[in-house]
């Protein structure tokens, strides 16, 4: 097996950020050589898929992975990391006595993935003798021989480094220049070339493209520090998302820049400087309620933790009792048909089909098509997201395509799809949804976040915040955080902008089972109204 | 793959060197074997084992390094590995921050070994999972777990004579036991390096006694409450705020410990830059790091090959020393003060802490007070502002009103808005140091912790 270890990342906020690197470390070269050829992959695959068969599985499904990663960070002038990594294996996952059985290999010869499916077989008979549930499994049709990769314009892998550096050094100056005292820039650029293949018929080759650039700025002030992150999204895109276009932006009156489907990661950087010196000098909010105006980059967040985390079927089962939590979105509110997730103007769906989002691919990590359905249609609750042994606890027939793995080494199992909140069918901006508040916040970019464990109760930050008085952005605050309860918030909702603020935000690094596994997952929004929301001062005196 | 012994990996790691061309030459080993289960709904719904060796190696040439990694051994692929770290090397940007090889050191001894964590098979997991299943079924409620036990090791040597070898063993087990109806949730947790001192059947009876005691929760305002938080509860932000007390980031300004001028002032150029020295604790708080302790040993050297001693971070509430890298103690003139390699990955973790306590139990403690909410664990738990620490989080799995020495009522989970620095300036009393995730932790009586909201949550 390859080794799983923790890349600590200097300089992002004072305790550093730990990020997951699975693979052994190559050079960037070996990033852009071809991988294995299709029709050895599915002869390979076939030895898996007999040898489970041949042990007794009644199901079973291989998935030859090779999985690329490049990243790179530069703190203030200088180069801190450049990392490549490649990791190759197969994962063999069968059924036997009604359980599933798991084993993976790193050697890539008939005898070894033979062995890792006998392995998993023996895996599954030794679990049976504890199983008092059944696996059942809804069908799904053999896809033949398939290939798909995201489409992308310029693979990050074929850019050369220095041209990667070079951008960096020029955010950080950008930043430098204009206020801040440090920073720390990232490049993280993910190719996972992922072969499926399964007893149902399956050889699915895909080739999936994910990069997220963030930066981490922070300016000393005399009284203290402020931070702030970049406003960049997480995206299933190349590299040319990082080439900046205006038609991409939207300007919001009196704020700030918000990005599309291209970054412009220097000028966020120089505004981040600015933005930085403005958060020294701001006042502090007065807490009491207030109407939000959330943009996406922070929305995304606030949909990911409440709408997209409690619908996840093995939560609200008890399969993550002992980790992540359960769900206060449980069946008898769902089977009800009347539970008001939010107001009648909400509308959250899930997919893993929108192009340029993280979790876009054709077929899912067990050979699923993937779709797009309703979770909260006109704000009531209509669904969940589940897999193929999960979908007949709800009594539906057919997997919503949501099974992931994060490399061939663990085993699949359901993760978030892209939840995303359907945008106003007028197409209003983000000034037409600001310029109706009297007493409001504004409040732009990700910050710290924490929600219980039944995903009731949450309080959110942010990056930038701005005051809104009679319809106007009128300056700079800071200290700003929400506190509400899910079903409360998102019955607050009163308004949206439309289509072409419609932005996809994302999460590159979600956790989830034990052991944990990340995944990467989008989150598509306009700017959206909250009214009467609670908000609290997180400035404090200490020592 | 096996565990290397120490002979083993002194061999590996010279034939490895004896490949080198660059002016320098690193090279760690670290391998180990990990087996878990896991079960929810009183099912075993998943179990596995992982076993892992890898070799990397490090090269450099005046101030620019390569780092790449192999698992294959064989002279071939020894010879790959160097060169392709040269390679890299010679790529790379210089590094101003990089520091020359250390030499030859001395280690103090260290046991983290069990032979019996060593030798656990799939059946052992299947009956420790058992044995907390069938309870929680017999008492009509629904078990979630997991148990993961490993072994490993680590070693590094380089091209100036320094080698270091250090190997461990530990096994960490977690529940959750709910009532069926979903209205009541209790949890505990346990880990050693020995097997033998965890008995799943035991934490999980308090499991057990919190879910059945959980159930009919009252609710309480929100606002500042004399707490108990048992070791789970507090480890977290501990942990936290002993992840934020480097060196370098207190010196650049950025950090609770940095040195602040008095308002209108500036600091005088050749001031201290950050706070050691200063009383910023309740008197009773001393927390050090010590890797011959022997409930919770770790690795005596750190990541460099640094001999790693007993250290003290706080005594008697005064910041004593702040961890810092080779190059920033260099630069500023003061000791290189190293932490102990804990390898990442299913070693990894955080720094182990050791805190003063008292003799007192929690049961005590509970006897002791008289008007109290006692906390089982928190959760979520985010950072609101790093320069004064605030943190927020909720309550779960366990929340109790305690009134005149006794546990009254099950109470609604709170959410928290809370400092660390405020809390151990805050505490009324601590207990008996336990073991919690690979650290030593007090149960902690604190008044004044600040509840700013409920939750429906169970």
């Amino acid at each position: 097996m390859d080794r799983r270890d923790f890349v600590k990342l200097t300089g992002i906020g004072a305790a550093g950020l730990m990020l997951p690197i699975t693979g052994r470390m190559v050079t960037a070269a070996e990033l852009v050589e071809a991988g294995m050829d299709f029709a050895t992959k599915k002869s390979l695959s076939n030895v898996a898929l007999e040898a489970a068969t041949k042990a007794g599985a009644t199901y079973a499904d291989a998935r030859i992975g090779r999985y690329l990663n490049q990243f790179i960070t530069a703190q203030e002038k200088r180069v801190d990391n450049i990392v490549n990594t490649e990791s190759v294996g197969v994962g063999v996952r069968v059924i036997a006595n009604g359980t599933w059985g798991f084993a993976a290999t790193s050697e890539m010869t008939p005898d070894a993935i033979a062995k890792a499916a006998t392995t998993a077989v023996a895996v599954a008979r030794a679990n049976s003798k504890f199983q008092s549930e059944p696996v059942q499994l809804a069908p799904v049709t053999g896809a033949g021989d398939v290939q798909w990769r995201t489409p992308i314009e310029k693979s990050c892998f074929e850019v050369p480094i220095q041209d990667k550096v070079d951008l960096l050094l020029a955010v950080n100056n950008a930043a430098l220049d204009n206020g801040a005292n440090y920073i720390t820039s990232v490049l993280f650029q993910v190719n996972e070339q992922k072969f499926f293949a399964s007893t149902d018929g399956s050889y699915i080759d895909q080739d999936v493209h994910r990069l997220w650039a963030p930066f981490f700025a922070t300016a000393i002030g005399a009284a203290g520090f402020k931070q702030r992150s970049g406003l960049s999204n997480p995206v299933g895109m190349g590299f040319e998302y990082l080439e900046p276009d205006p038609a991409e932006q939207i300007q919001v009156q009196g704020a700030n820049v918000g990005y599309r489907y291209a970054y412009d990661m220097v000028r966020d950087a120089k505004e981040a400087g600015q933005q930085l010196q403005a958060k020294l000098k701001a006042r502090s909010v007065e807490p009491g309620k207030y109407d939000l105006v959330l943009d996406p980059h922070h929305l995304m967040l606030t949909i990911h933790e409440s709408v997209g985390h409690p619908l996840e079927l093995d939560r609200v089962l008890g399969y993550e009792a002992n980790y992540a939590g359960t769900s206060f979105a449980t069946l008898d509110k769902w089977k009800s048909g009347n539970f008001q997730y939010g107001s009648d103007i909400v509308n959250l769906f899930a997919d893993k089909t929108q192009k340029h989002s993280l979790g876009y691919v054709e077929y899912d990590d067990e050979g699923v098509k993937t779709k797009e359905w309703d979770l909260v249609k006109d704000g009531i609750l209509v669904n969940y997201q589940a897999i193929r042994d999960q979908v007949h606890m709800i009594d539906q027939d057919e997997s919503h395509g949501c099974c992931y793995a994060q490399s061939w080494s663990d085993v699949q199992f359901q993760r978030m799809p892209n939840v995303s909140l359907r945008p106003n069918a007028e197409d209003l901006s983000a000034d037409d949804i600001i310029k109706d508040v009297e007493n409001g916040i504004y409040i732009v970019g990700r910050g710290s976040f924490s929600i219980d464990q039944q995903r009731y109760n949450f309080q959110f930050g942010g990056q930038l915040f701005y005051e809104i008085k009679d319809g106007k952005i009128t300056e700079q605050i800071e200290d700003v955080a929400y506190q509400s309860n899910t079903q409360e918030f998102w019955n607050s909702c009163v308004a949206m902008a439309g289509e072409s603020d419609y932005r996809l935000g994302g999460s590159f690094f979600d956790g989830k089972g034990q052991p944990s596994q990340v995944s990467a997952v989008s989150h598509g929004c306009p700017t959206t109204r909250f009214n009467d929301v609670n908000v609290i001062n997180t400035a404090r005196k200490v020592g | 793959m096996a565990i290397y012994t120490e002979s083993e990996a002194r061999d590996l790691l010279s034939r490895v060197l004896a490949f080198s061309k660059a002016d320098e030459c690193e090279a760690n080993l670290d391998g180990s074997i990990a087996g878990n289960i896991r079960y929810a709904r009183n099912t075993v719904s998943t179990s596995g084992v992982v076993s892992d060796v890898n070799l990397a190696v490090q090269s450099s040439f005046g101030k620019r390094v390569g780092v790449a990694t192999i698992n294959e051994f064989d002279d071939a692929s020894l010879e790959k590995v160097v060169r392709r770290s040269e390679e890299l090397a010679r790529l790379a940007p210089e590094n101003e921050e990089f520091m020359p090889n250390l030499g030859p050191a001395e280690y103090d001894s260290v046991d983290a070994w069990s032979e019996s964590t060593a030798g656990v098979t799939p059946e052992d997991r299947a009956e420790a999972a058992d044995a907390s299943i069938a309870p929680s079924k017999a008492n009509d409620l629904v078990a979630a777990g997991f148990l993961n036990d490993a072994k490993g090791f680590n070693a590094v040597m380089n091209s100036s004579g320094m080698f270091a070898y250090h190997r461990s063993t530990n096994v960490d087990f977690t529940v959750t036991i709910r009532t069926s109806d979903g209205r009541g949730s209790g949890w505990a947790t346990r880990d050693y390096n020995d097997i033998d001192k965890l008995d799943t059947g035991t934490a999980s009876a308090i499991a057990i006694q919190k879910a059945k005691d959980s159930v009919d929760t009252r609710e309480m305002e929100p606002g500042k409450y004399t707490v108990i938080l048992e070791p789970a509860a507090s480890v977290t932000l501990l942990g936290n705020m002993a992840g934020n007390m480097g060196q370098r980031a207190a010196d650049e300004g950025r950090s609770f410990l940095s040195k602040k001028a008095p308002e209108g002032e500036e600091l005088p150029e050749d001031a201290p830059r950050n706070r050691v020295g200063e009383k910023l604790f309740d008197e009773r708080v001393t927390i050090w790091s010590d890797p011959q302790h022997p409930e919770v040993p770790t690795a005596p050297w750190s990541g460099d090959g640094a001999p790693v001693g007993k250290t003290m971070w706080i005594e008697n509430g005064v910041v004593k020393t702040l961890p810092n890298s080779r190059y920033w103690a260099e630069k500023t003139g003061v000791p290189y003060v190293p932490t102990a390699y804990t390898g990442g990955g299913l070693f990894g973790g955080g720094q182990q802490m050791i805190m003063a306590g008292g003799d007192a139990s929690l049961e005590d403690m509970i006897r002791d007070t008289r008007r109290g909410v006692l906390v089982t664990r928190l959760w979520y738990i985010r950072q609101l502002d790093p320069q004064t620490l605030l943190y927020t989080g909720l309550t779960r799995d366990g929340t109790f009103y305690i009134e005149d020495g006794e546990i009254k009522y099950p109470i609604k989970n709170f959410r928290f808005n809370e400092s660390p620095i405020v809390m151990l300036n805050n505490i009324e009393e601590l207990g008996k140091p336990v073991r919690i995730n690979g650290s030593m932790i007090p149960p902690m009586k604190i008044r004044d912790f600040t509840f700013s909201s409920l939750s429906d949550a169970v």
